[in-house]
């Protein structure tokens, strides 16, 4: 591997969450808090490529699908160090479920050249979903491993890894090109430096449409869409609490009441 | 507005009321002279359309492409594992048998692996008229590639109008990769599973955006809808060991299955209960203090017969490991019993646990937003109560 590697990360820009109020009248995000953020699960993923960058040699790509604005997005990932920064927009690519994503996806990872490795964050903070990655795997005939908690090494056109699964952790070998999604345990990721950012202002953002897609547009956003949201709504609060103040041994004993009205003891 | 948007506001319908604009999760909506103005961000939620009182905001629907008469039976993977099968399985049965039963379709179950021939009498117990076995050494472990191989060839074949499959990990790398063979919809991690009678679609519910907004999700014109399914959310079926079903034996063609990545070693996890599967999470945060009060929080664990759980901010500290992480970036858990102690309750941290069916919280704020979701707050130093508690249940269960 004297090229090193070709690494494409796939981002999403999301509403920033972590500060985010809900308003208690209309059970909805406060507007006026919410900010676009990098998806916090795909810093990890950026992170990730950086490191095997820095190990192996070779350039981290970096993709996202969205509206113009997204655009913040890819200059956050070239301020931490990654090389060349793709975002697919497209008014046609509005409105797409996991199936149009990561067929659109798919045809814009054509475009950036040949790749060793797709890394992509466990799953979004506002989809919530974590399903374009294996179904971008598939548009691109390649395997895929969700949940990687650690790349041991990458080595004769292999990369070994573990993954986490509900009952355990599995040691993986795959070959390139593979697409990983990774989970938040497989590193810390860096800041960005003053430095960096200064240079992402700058940086060349190159911008794919349907038209340099190909691809028939019955397939991209909606129109390719195979599920429909039909409608949104808040929860119901769960349960509405009892609030209980006192001595440590009124807290116990109605704690211990709780307990026993539930059967756990 | 662009003609060729999928969202239209029609001018003429609109009384410029403003009340889609606070109704955007996303604040896409910009008011003009009253007149919403939606951003290029718009996600095509619903919630606007929900909002509009005078029907004023439209989203095209998609063309149908499918034979959709074709398509019958609900299918549903019962995932194997390690000699069992994963008790979600049932779970899906049982909102499966409804499903079938609503629609009047056959109800089916696939099963792969080795040795798992013998699981197929259950699951007719639990109520799957046709039960599809692929029992074949080659196919013992699971891996993407060749069940994601097995699951289209069979869809293709039996053509279930629904899909389901639980939403574990496995369910969740192998469901996406299968709906893409499939090129149809797959609507992730759902809370709730109806039949609509007049369009007999299946009417899927889940969380989004860590459970603050719920939606409901159809696949009009694809097929099979397919659905991940959390697990721990619906009753499991009831085990009728007198029903009769078909059991067929599959050939797993292995010369054609591919088979790409190479399972090397597997490392059961350490805890007896996971804290996807515990029906009692016993959960620490940072009003812990330090690392050291996990030992407290494993100790009201052990009393309880609970897995350990905890908050964000201390598996960011290094405190407790990854795989202890309740909340959106971490596991979601349904247990009986959620104890919350030390923890503020972040919407994040809401998102993991908020579905528990008793959650009780110790923190000594009386304003943590934790008290706004459990059953049962305590507001005291958990450092005075736990210890306590633990004692009382202790006695208690020497009593007993």
């Amino acid at each position: 591997m004297s090229k090193g590697l070709s690494i494409i990360v796939c981002i999403k820009q999301v509403p920033e969450t972590t500060e985010v109020e809900i308003d208690p009248e209309t059970g909805r995000l406060r507007r006026e808090e919410v900010a676009a953020v990098v998806n916090p699960l795909d810093e990890y993923a950026i992170e990730e490529g950086l490191r095997l960058k820095e190990r192996h040699g070779g350039v981290v790509k970096v993709l996202t699908m969205g509206p113009p604005m997204a655009e913040a997005a890819l200059r956050d990932a070239a301020a931490l160090g990654c090389d060349e920064l793709w975002l697919a927009t497209d008014r046609v690519f509005a409105g797409a479920d996991t199936l149009a994503t990561s067929y659109t996806l798919a045809l814009c990872i054509g475009e950036m050249g040949p790749y060793d490795l797709v890394i992509c964050g466990m799953k979004t903070t506002d989809g919530d979903t974590g399903q374009v990655g294996p179904e971008l795997a598939e548009h691109l005939g390649i395997p895929h491993i969700c949940y990687v908690n650690k790349v041991l090494d990458v080595s004769d056109g292999a990369i070994r890894l573990t993954r986490m699964l509900d009952d355990g952790v599995e040691t993986l070998l795959a070959p390139l090109p593979v697409l990983i999604t990774v989970t938040k345990e497989i590193n810390q990721p860096r800041l960005a430096t003053l430095r960096g950012r200064l240079s992402a202002r700058k940086a060349d953002i190159r911008q794919l449409t349907s038209d340099d897609l190909g691809g028939s547009p019955g397939e991209f956003g909606l129109d390719g869409s195979a599920t429909r949201v039909i409608k949104v709504f808040t929860p119901a609060p769960p349960g509405g609490g009892e609030v209980v103040e006192g001595s440590s041994d009124e807290l116990v004993e109605r704690i211990l009441e709780k307990l026993i009205e539930c059967k756990v003891i | 507005m662009d003609e060729d948007r999928p969202i239209q506001v029609s001018k003429e319908a609109c009384i410029r009321c403003g009340l889609c604009a606070p109704a955007c999760p996303f604040a896409c909506i910009t008011l003009v002279d009253g007149f919403p103005v939606i951003s290029e961000d718009c996600s095509l939620c619903h919630a606007c359309v929900e909002a509009c009182p005078e029907g004023a905001i439209a989203i095209r629907e998609a063309l149908g492409e499918v034979d959709l008469s074709e398509y019958r039976g609900v299918l549903v993977f019962a995932e194997h594992r390690e000699g069992r099968v994963h008790p979600v399985a049932y779970e899906l049965l049982g909102k499966g048998r409804e499903l079938a039963d609503e629609l009047k379709e056959p109800l089916y179950a696939v099963i792969v692996g080795s040795g798992v021939g013998r699981w197929a009498e259950e699951l007719v117990a639990r109520g799957a008229d046709r039960v599809f076995v692929y029992d074949n050494p080659a196919v013992a472990t699971f891996r993407d590639d060749p069940y994601a191989a097995l699951l289209e060839d069979l869809a293709r074949e039996v053509k279930p109008s629904i899909f389901l499959i639980g939403a574990t990990a496995i369910g969740r790398s192998l469901g996406p990769r299968v709906a893409a063979r499939l090129e149809t919809g797959l609507t992730a991690d759902c809370t709730g599973l109806e039949v609509d009678p007049e369009t007999r679609l299946l009417v899927q519910t889940r969380p989004a955006f860590g459970g603050n907004i719920m939606a409901t999700i159809i696949c009009p014109d694809r097929r099979p809808q397919m659905s991940t399914v959390r697990y721990k959310v619906m009753p499991e079926a009831e085990r009728d060991p007198t029903r009769r079903g078909e059991i067929v034996e599959r050939p797993a063609d292995l010369e054609r299955l591919p088979d790409r990545v190479k399972v090397l070693d597997f490392q059961p996890a350490e805890d007896e209960v996971s804290i996807v599967d515990a029906d009692i999470v016993v959960s620490g945060g940072k009003g812990l203090g330090d690392p050291d009060g996990f030992k407290l929080i494993a100790e009201l664990a052990r009393a309880l017969g609970g897995a350990v759980g905890a908050s964000r901010p201390t598996v960011d500290e290094g405190w407790i490991e990854y795989r202890h992480q309740v909340g959106l970036s971490g596991r979601t858990v349904r247990p009986k019993l959620y104890m919350a102690c030390g923890i503020s309750g972040s919407v994040q941290h809401q998102a993991g646990m908020r579905t528990s069916d008793v959650i009780i919280a110790i923190n000594s704020d009386r304003e943590a937003p934790i008290f706004g979701i459990a059953s049962l707050g305590a507001v005291g130093d958990l450092y005075e109560v736990i210890p306590r508690l633990i004692e009382k249940i202790k006695e208690r269960r020497k009593v007993g």
